[in-house]
């Protein structure tokens, strides 16, 4: 059976690592807060300047002047820093972050990525996506394994406008998980959906796959 | 004190004509120059080129001067939150640069610290990067992206002294500090204007060197995406 959206961000969760500083991106990305283990030490960026995300605020604590990138009300916690919007890049240009998990419209077997354009549609922009595809350590992409003509989204190559280029290390998608191999040296699965098949994989990639060996010894 | 305007009218005269530059605070609705923007929108200037990471609503924030076509080209991150602004744009009646939001950020501090140029490997490979030279340092490419300056600046900060000393209040800081740095001529509103010597100076985010005019505002502080939680009951 595919992953939930609530499942994808829990299978998600499970690239979070102790001491980690990460920065979700919106949609499902931004559920993976919900499933920080207990007693792991993770810091949460948001890209308009603040370190150390809390929860949504009670009622009567919003303040317009604390928000998070998706311009949603927040809150502070102790461990807490702002900063300029300037600083905030340079942390994310800079490698001082060490994970990334984003959404995605397509994903290619070299990690390239698309998930801001679509000619001929509104462009609303990039914000920060660039720049985080770009310069933090490790890139996640957490999305819906086909669009909605039901199309795969894991593609031999984007046919939508780039973010970035080979900058994806991982791709978690309702069906499944892929390993994006350094180099160029393609795609790798990994992991399936509990009830998911290798056919039901193979019917809805479009791009080529290797398959572990791991996997394959369960299959 | 001669940096302290009565109000906002006052603190832009001499400064504004068409076709010139501004840039303008804020990330969506937070931390933006409210009263400055509706000043700017008073003085009638037209043909503007806007700096600012978004474009504001309709009807709020940068939204006002879309509605009065005073801005000829907007650059910017993300804009999509305002539908006077989507239809302008469609029409071809109104310009649009995008920029990464790190590129955009980082254009406007080179800008405001006399470097003309720097390299980042965000954009390359993309449609970005085209036309922009790329170089090559230790094996990774990077492009080439210029610094930004303004004709004017207009900041919004929560407390100023009246020797133009900032401080900013949580995430509504944002692009505001290096955009004081980045105008030619910098107008600054504040919540709170307080004696000089007030604030510690190890806590002053920016120093009053940048900064040529203040004024104490009033702010609504529009709210784009409400979200709360529920307190659970005993």
């Amino acid at each position: 059976m595919p992953r939930t959206r609530e499942q994808l961000a829990e299978r998600a969760a499970q690239e979070l690592q102790d001491g980690f500083y990460v920065n979700l991106g919106i949609g499902i990305p931004t559920l993976v807060a919900n499933y920080i283990p207990a007693g792991m030490e993770v810091t949460l960026q948001s890209e308009n300047g603040m370190l150390g995300m809390g929860p949504f605020p009670y009622d009567e604590d919003v303040d317009p002047d604390l928000i998070n990138a998706g311009k949603q009300t927040i809150t502070e916690i102790p461990e807490s820093a702002y900063f300029s919007s300037a600083d905030s890049f340079a942390m994310i240009r800079g490698g001082h972050i060490n994970l990334s998990i984003l959404g995605a419209m397509e994903v290619a077997e070299n990690g390239d990525i698309a998930n801001w354009m679509i000619p001929g549609k509104l462009v609303k922009g990039m914000g920060g996506a660039m720049d985080l595809v770009a310069g933090v350590k490790r890139v996640v992409v957490v999305m819906e394994h086909a669009n909605k003509h039901g199309q795969s989204k894991v593609l031999k190559a984007c046919t939508l406008p780039l973010t970035g280029t080979g900058v994806v290390s991982r791709i978690i998608t309702d069906l499944c998980v892929f390993d994006v191999k350094p180099g160029g040296a393609g795609l790798e699965l990994i992991e399936l959906a509990e009830g998911v098949t290798l056919d039901e994989v193979a019917a809805r990639t479009e791009a080529a796959y290797s398959i572990s060996q791991t996997l394959k010894a369960a299959a | 004190m001669r940096k302290i305007y009565a109000d906002a009218e006052s603190a832009l005269e001499g400064l504004t004509f068409d076709g010139m530059t501004v840039m303008s605070g804020g990330f969506g609705l937070c931390g933006i120059p409210e009263n400055l923007i509706a000043a700017l929108r008073d003085t009638g200037v037209k043909a503007l080129t806007v700096i600012s990471n978004n474009a504001g609503v309709d009807g709020f924030g940068l939204g006002q001067l879309l509605e009065t076509r005073q801005i000829a080209k907007m650059i910017s991150s993300y804009v999509g939150e305002n539908k006077e602004f989507e239809r302008q744009y469609l029409a071809g009646e109104l310009q649009l640069e995008f920029n990464p939001q790190g590129t955009l950020a980082e254009r406007i501090r080179a800008g405001g610290a006399g470097i003309p140029a720097f390299f980042t490997a965000t954009g390359v490979g993309t449609l970005v990067a085209e036309g922009k030279e790329v170089r090559t340092f230790d094996g990774r490419d990077y492009v080439m992206e210029t610094g930004l300056v303004a004709d004017l600046s207009i900041v919004k900060a929560w407390k100023a002294d009246e020797r133009g000393n900032l401080v900013f209040r949580k995430t509504a800081r944002n692009f505001n500090p290096m955009m004081a740095t980045a105008g030619k001529v910098t107008v600054v509103e504040v919540e709170e204007i307080v004696p000089t010597g007030s604030l510690d100076p190890d806590a002053i985010h920016t120093p009053g060197v940048y900064v040529d005019r203040i004024i104490k505002g009033t702010f609504e502080k529009r709210i784009e995406q409400r979200t709360i939680r529920i307190r659970e009951t005993a």
